[in-house]
């Protein structure tokens, strides 16, 4: 629920993130030359409570690591992030803290097909999202087992199959229901529609608008799809190389890009009468 | 569809994504995720392989031969009688050794202290070996590398000259057998399992846990170990296999249990004396019980790997 206090879910301040690529992490390894890749460079975003802000951009762009920095998967170079107005630190996390953090951030996985544990039941895999969190009793767990599935869509009976008995699209359902088992203020869609195929992308992401009305939680969307990102976000930030290059509302910038790249994003789309254009600057055509 | 009784649901029922038919494969895949998970399907590929009914059936044999032999058949091993090296016949239709020990008893005998010593090798050394693989992969970084060059230090030890001087400096019972098999065979499924473990903690569901905000220790015993799981079996089965053969080598070059205690390989070495004069049955039978077991073990290890290669291609 929104706090007066902090307005801003989740607010980033010159986020660096530098990859070093080096020998095996041995003993008296490591030492020798390294070559550095810079991730994200410099990327500063704020999400309001209850809104949703999408970052864009081509594969390798950066926004994977953005959303695993956000979601403490991956530890900054530089940069602050202060998710519901605390400031993340990174030395000496605790296991309180982390679950702390759990309730203020979750990430929904791109793949619904390795992001659920195949040896537990869907209804075992929120189980222990909510023994994690929550102190209830087995009868109270069940019940919002239940409320959960039926949030995303599903019905309790669901709660005794194995992921593999799921399609694609229940499996990201599931992975939803996961996530906001422990009630986060911020939920991190790491292109969570991209490998579900087309009407069931329509489905998920129905889904995620309606939950957003319902709980007033925050989306960081990242994706690939422009389309998509239409649909769910109201803000939108362009993504190259690590670097912002075109930021604003939704509306504006897929219909009038001030950046020749965001235009170049948006002149990849196919759509009626639309031919791959050999360009020779970038790879858009194929990505 | 909330307020749909929750018995007896059809599959279709369960899942159906608009407008999707799915063929009867699929169907399969989902009545066998529904009604049992994955050890259903690596269940049913296992009874389907000849080669796991061959070797289950030659370990029910032997168990059966070794320990509920000897109730039937009654012998005395612990006490060496006149009636040495008799051929096969009449009350002794396997013969008698150098001692008078029957060998027929003999070799039921000396099966109980081989499979009492293959299982407890296997599990000491599994349950060891996977801790300390599942810690040196989930951990990484200079937790793996010092871990994981300890097991190399070990492993550059030669197991036999290890074992004769340990043999000698303390007197063997079945205890110290088993600790000091389990102490060299526990490298092999430390390996197996942090490979396994350091594929597994880049999973999405593995890394899904942590952000839930769960412990290493949940993330390592609840869903890294439980997905290893198929391995560590395979690998423990061999790992009996492989402690018999052990045993029967230290027992062969007499640094097994002290005699009178009956061991398979004790019966070989002894009977390797006498092979000039002919007395085949102080040989053959030991030699082939050795050799049937460590091969039942091996088909039923490699069956297993088998199916779990069904499991995967299933999943």
């Amino acid at each position: 629920m929104p706090e007066p206090a902090a307005p801003l879910a989740v607010e980033v301040r010159d986020l660096v993130k530098v990859f070093r690529l080096r020998r095996s992490p041995g003993i008296g390894g490591g030492r020798s030359a390294a070559k550095t890749i810079v991730a994200v460079d410099r990327v500063s975003f704020s999400v309001a409570q209850g809104r949703s802000l999408a970052v864009v951009g081509e594969s390798g762009s950066g926004k994977t690591t953005l959303a695993r920095m956000a979601v403490g998967l991956e530890r900054p170079t530089a940069g602050q992030i202060a998710v519901g107005g605390r400031e993340r630190r990174w030395k000496h996390v605790g296991s309180r803290e982390r679950r702390r953090r759990a309730r203020e951030v979750q990430i929904v996985f791109q793949d619904p097909y390795s992001s659920l544990d195949p040896r537990q039941t869907v209804g075992r895999c929120l189980d222990e999202m909510l023994r994690l969190h929550f102190d209830m009793d087995h009868a109270r767990r069940t019940e919002r087992i239940a409320a959960l599935l039926e949030q995303v869509g599903l019905d309790e009976r669901h709660a005794a199959a194995y992921p593999r008995a799921l399609s694609g699209g229940q499996r990201q359902r599931v992975a939803i229901a996961r996530a906001l088992a422990c009630e986060p203020r911020v939920l991190i869609c790491d292109e969570a529609v991209a490998s579900l195929d087309v009407s069931i992308q329509a489905q998920v992401l129905n889904l995620l608008s309606d939950i957003r009305e319902e709980t007033a939680v925050s989306y960081l969307f990242i994706s690939h799809d422009l389309a998509v990102v239409r649909q769910v976000s109201d803000e939108i930030l362009v993504m190259k190389d690590g670097r912002v290059v075109e930021r604003g509302q939704t509306d504006r910038v897929l219909d009038d890009p001030a950046d020749p790249y965001t235009q170049r994003l948006l002149a990849a789309i196919p759509r009626p009468g639309w031919h791959p254009v050999a360009d020779p600057e970038s790879d858009l055509v194929t990505s | 569809m909330t307020e749909a009784p929750t018995t007896a649901l059809e599959p279709s029922e369960l899942s159906g994504p608009p407008g999707g038919s799915r063929s009867p494969e699929e169907e399969a895949q989902e009545a066998a995720g529904r009604s049992g998970g994955v050890w259903r399907l690596v269940g049913r590929a296992f009874i389907e392989n000849k080669m796991a009914l061959v070797g289950v059936g030659l370990v029910v044999l032997i168990t059966l031969f070794c320990f509920v032999g000897p109730l039937i058949y009654h012998t005395d091993q612990a006490h060496s009688s006149l009636n040495t090296n008799q051929p096969p016949g009449g009350s002794h239709p396997l013969g008698t050794d150098y001692l008078g020990f029957d060998v027929l008893g003999r070799l039921m005998a000396g099966g109980q202290s081989s499979i009492e010593i293959g299982l407890a090798v296997a599990l000491a050394a599994t349950t060891f070996g996977v801790i300390w693989g599942a810690i040196s992969g989930f951990f990484g970084g200079v937790v793996d590398a010092v871990m994981m060059r300890v097991v190399d230090i070990v492993l550059a030890i030669p197991a036999i000259f290890l074992f004769i001087f340990l043999a000698s400096v303390f007197q063997p019972t079945l205890l110290m057998l088993i600790i000091v098999i389990s102490s060299l065979s526990w490298l092999g499924p430390a390996r197996l399992v942090r490979g396994e473990t350091l594929s597994l903690r880049t999973r999405e569901y593995v890394q899904a846990v942590r952000v839930m905000g769960g412990k290493s220790r949940r993330v390592v015993l609840r869903h890294i170990i439980p997905n290893a799981v198929g391995t560590i079996v395979v690998n423990a089965t061999f790992q009996i296999a492989d402690a018999i053969l052990l045993l029967a080598t230290l027992s062969f070059l007499g640094f097994g249990l002290p005699p009178p205690a009956p061991t398979w390989g004790g019966m070989l070495s002894n009977g390797t004396n006498y092979l000039f004069d002919g007395y085949w049955w102080q040989v053959y039978p030991a030699g082939i019980m050795i050799v049937l077991t460590v091969v039942a073990f091996n088909f039923i290890g490699d069956s297993l790997r088998d199916s779990l290669e069904v499991r995967l291609q299933k999943r």
